[in-house]
């Protein structure tokens, strides 16, 4: 114990008092070096967060623009707007940039910014590394818009099954910018994986144990977990895809004894999992969200931890549901349909650990409330067409057609999109400092809802009406004109709902921030800093005593000192039970990953035109990795005064 | 801002005690360490991939109907040697990873640099087993996974050499705080991970064509 005030160790001030020097010192030691330079060396959590945030939505918004042209293509019969060729680019660019560029690193970066401040830290593990996906993944998805926008577009659908994506059948350089944006996406998945992974086991706050942790920072350590296996399944997959390509390897040709299975089966052993990589993270949004608009805790907190952890296994049985249409064996064919109707036991777990909540909380109905609650109407419907899907015959029966369409629409949308503008809303203020307006908030939701039921349901019909998927154009007279001009109508109305949001943001930042800490009564960590949080999140770290640490404040004034406040020292607890055990010097601002992702930029993108830019592009790489290893003097000399043996 | 002065006001200060920290350790080895964890992370990522590496092989044996498929079972010699190479390797690098955990810092420099010398050899050797696979990469899909495998490796091999050559540079002539012998403590574990996972893509490579 010690006594409030300034302390010192050697020459070093220390944290714990609430001394305005210390936190001061606390400010400048946190944050990112101003100017360009520094703004290309920044690697603050939440800058990196920020910046992942806005980059993911502003692929969002492009792939929208994308899906906006297929529809306005598929207005009226025979109709001429773009050609077959830049049709399929279109599906193609709204399908990959939605699912990788989108859905999937939104939600690690949502965690980035959130999970430091929910477990009481001061930043991530590896900030450096950090800084390093975020600009990797930003270069991966400038290559493939930058592609499309010189005509080179890929065009073989998000899943670009082979023999049409092989050398054969996709000559061009769009199958190309595709396998490497793969490579650029998911070499960045994989880092941010590892980080979240670390500070998650390592850097929560003392007394935060795993049974404490918030079901939002549970969500995000089983889906980080599960893109450490997913995710090498698809590199494989599109490395073999670009060597076929590029030099003649023969992985999926059967002319050479390769086998186009073999690209279904690792894309799928991926490609299911990353549906849940995009649909648990949000789960952990609802919790957070129903928690604090019914005033109560999430009823049943262990079943819902180990619901999101059975999810996760059972995602990756799965993969073979996809494939019903091919000739795997028969009785294969049962046990995946087994486990694909298995999954609904934990989901319904979850649901009714909900439905409990809010049954027993008083509800208070918000905007992120709507979406929370749409979410549980969407899902029933769409979960009830993926277990049509999820049997043998039915799929058959409609595979490849607008029912699929619909289907993953009403699951991606329904699970992913409408709870992350839930959170958007929730944590907007945590994020800007500023509210979003509520009417508009409401009106957007409403539009939103409204046109996704109107754009999507009518697709289902189409479906069973014998409409395939994929199609540039239809003859008249095939009765699919009204339903597919509603469902136009309908993805326009989401068009709209989605400007009033941008609107909404745009409004809010023409105000002073003032949001206050903790605009809704919230029950997390995040809520008892400033909005936004300052650079070093807390001016004290706290110790934590329950689930609901903010709404118990007053009881657990516990605090952690001794930190050094001019240095980036960071508190390590043991991976259980949160027992504070080190205290490690965090790495400072530095421009090199950024350079050393430009250098892997370079590779990637020479590998597609040359095999040998893997050997010359290699040296840049490892001269700027090891440049950004090599400790800094000054640095050094930091560390040894913190220094102190195990 | 205002929120905030509201927040500290219903926290008194002197209603709160402090935790003090400043006796911890400032690094320590293992699971203890964030740099385990992170190597641990990698390790799982790679042991997917050599995984799925291997599964592919034999999924592609299963629907050859000979294999290797036009080619000549490659020779045992390259192989084999690098084998026991990398496994002599291991001596150095254990010897590597108890001189981090004594802080020997003139040590760990010396056996650094014997895992280096351990690292060019085989990556010398090498060379010679891509020429004893006895089948080119785009000849068929036989000549492609087994290319693809011992690529892979290879890869691994190439980024230990370099990790090696840095961490030994940095022993001998860089700004050194004891923190740098959990470092070399990791790159030793990296480098169990390289040498083990060796052993089933050498079996799958040189002797499941023979079975
Ligand atoms: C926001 C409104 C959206 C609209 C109006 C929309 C519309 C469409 C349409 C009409 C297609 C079918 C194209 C065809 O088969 O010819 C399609 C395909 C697809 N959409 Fe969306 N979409 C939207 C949002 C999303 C979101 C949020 C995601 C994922 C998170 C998504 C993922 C996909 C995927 C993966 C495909 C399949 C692409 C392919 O066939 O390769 N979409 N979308
Ligand atoms: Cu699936």
């Amino acid at each position: 114990m010690m006594p409030d005030g300034v302390h010192r160790h050697g020459d070093h001030l220390l944290d714990g008092g609430l001394d305005q020097a210390v936190v001061n010192a606390l400010a400048r030691t946190w944050s990112d070096p101003p100017s360009w330079t520094g703004a290309l060396s920044a690697i603050n959590h939440k800058t990196v967060s920020r910046r992942f945030m806005v980059t993911t939505f502003v692929f969002f918004l492009l792939a929208g623009l994308f899906a906006l042209a297929i529809r306005l293509q598929l207005a009226r019969p025979d109709n001429h707007l773009f050609d077959p060729d830049l049709y399929n680019q279109l599906f193609t660019m709204h399908g990959t940039a939605m699912m990788f560029l989108f859905a999937v690193p939104v939600m690690q970066a949502v965690a980035l910014y959130l999970v430091p401040l929910m477990i009481g830290t001061r930043s991530v593990a590896f900030p450096r590394m950090n800084a390093y996906a975020y600009w990797v993944f930003l270069f991966g998805g400038l290559l493939l818009f930058g592609a499309f926008a010189v005509g080179s577009g890929p065009n073989t659908g998000w899943f670009s099954y082979v023999p049409l994506s092989g050398p054969d059948y996709s000559p061009g350089k769009g199958v190309d910018i595709w396998a490497q944006m793969i490579t650029f996406t998911e070499l960045s998945s994989l880092l941010v994986a590892i980080v979240l992974i670390t500070t998650i086991l390592k850097m929560r706050a003392p007394g935060m144990t795993l049974s404490r942790m918030p079901l939002f920072v549970w969500a995000t350590l089983v889906t980080q977990f599960m893109v450490l296996f997913a995710m090498p399944a698809v590199m494989f997959g599109s490395t073999a895809l670009i060597l076929d390509r590029l030099v003649g390897t023969h992985f999926y040709n059967p002319a050479n004894g390769g086998d186009v299975l073999l690209w279904q089966h690792v894309f799928w052993f991926f490609g299911h999992p990353e549906v849940y990589l995009i649909f648990i993270p949000p789960l952990g949004f609802i919790s957070s969200i129903i928690a604090t608009f019914t005033g109560r805790p999430i009823f049943g907190y262990p079943a819902m931890v180990m619901a999101l952890i059975v999810t996760a296994f059972l995602a990756f049985g799965l993969w073979v549901h996809h494939m019903f249409a091919t000739n795997i064996p028969e009785l294969g064919k049962s046990f995946f349909t087994a486990a694909s109707l298995m999954i609904a036991i934990p989901s319904g777990i979850q649901i009714f650990c909900w439905l409990a909540t809010l049954c027993t909380g008083r509800i208070v109905l918000r905007t992120p409330m709507y979406f929370v609650l749409a979410f549980f109407f969407i899902l029933v419907l769409g979960g009830l067409t993926g277990v049509m899907l999820g049997s043998v015959s039915l799929d058959l029966q409609v595979h490849d057609t607008y029912f699929v369409v619909a289907h993953l629409h009403y699951v991606l949308l329904g699970g992913a999109v409408f709870p992350l503008f839930g959170a958007f809303f929730f944590w907007f203020p945590k994020f800007t400092g500023r509210m979003l307006n509520e009417r508009l908030g409401l009106w957007q939701f409403w539009l939103f809802f409204v046109g996704f039921n109107v754009a999507f349901f009518p697709m289902h019909w189409l479906g069973l009406h014998g409409m395939p998927r994929r199609v540039w154009t239809y003859p008249a007279g095939m009765g699919w004109e009204t339903m597919n001009f509603v469902a136009t109508i309908g993805a326009f109305t989401i068009g709209l709902s989605v400007l009033l949001f941008l609107i909404n943001v745009v409004l809010a930042y023409r105000h002073l921030p003032g949001a206050p800490s903790d605009p809704w009564n919230a029950d997390g960590l995040e809520w008892t800093i400033p909005s936004p949080p300052p650079p070093h999140n807390f001016d004290r770290l706290p110790v934590v005593r329950s689930r609901s640490p903010a709404w118990e404040e007053n009881t657990s004034a516990t605090a952690i000192g001794g930190l050094a406040a001019d240095a980036r020292e960071v508190l390590i607890t043991s991976a259980v039970e949160a027992k504070p055990d080190l205290r490690v010097l965090f790495p400072t601002s530095s421009i090199w990953p950024f350079i050393s992702a430009v250098a892997t930029t370079v590779l990637f993108i020479g590998s597609i035109y040359t095999p040998w830019a893997v050997v010359w592009g290699s040296i840049p790489v490892s001269i700027a990795v090891a440049v950004w290893f090599w400790p800094d003097k000054n640095d050094t000399q930091t560390a040894l005064s913190l220094e102190r043996h195990p | 801002m205002s929120a905030e002065s509201k927040d500290q006001a219903t926290l008194p200060d002197e209603a709160t005690t402090v935790l003090d920290v400043r006796h911890l350790p400032t690094f320590a080895f293992g699971p203890r360490s964030i740099m385990w964890w992170s190597t641990m992370g990698l390790i799982l990522i790679e042991s997917t991939v050599f995984a799925i590496s291997i599964v592919s092989y034999f999924y592609l044996r299963s629907v050859a109907s000979a294999w290797p498929i036009n080619a000549a079972q490659p020779d045992l010699l390259w192989g084999t040697v690098n084998t026991g190479i990398m496994v002599l390797s291991l001596l150095p690098n254990q010897l590597a990873k108890n001189a981090s955990e004594r802080k020997d810092r003139q040590a760990c420099a010396i056996w650094m640099t014997a895992c280096l010398l351990c690292a060019i050899a085989f990556l010398v050797v090498r060379g010679f087993e891509f020429a004893t696979l006895r089948v080119n990469w785009d000849t068929n899909a036989y000549g492609s996974i087994v290319w693809l495998l011992l690529g892979l490796h290879t890869t691994h091999l190439i980024t230990d050499a370099l990790d090696s050559a840095v961490l030994a540079a940095l022993l001998f002539v860089g700004p050194f705080e004891p923190k740098r012998f959990v470092d070399v403590n990791e790159s030793g574990m990296y480098w169990y991970f390289v040498v083990i996972a060796w052993i089933p893509i050498y079996g799958t490579i040189y002797w499941a064509p023979r079975l």
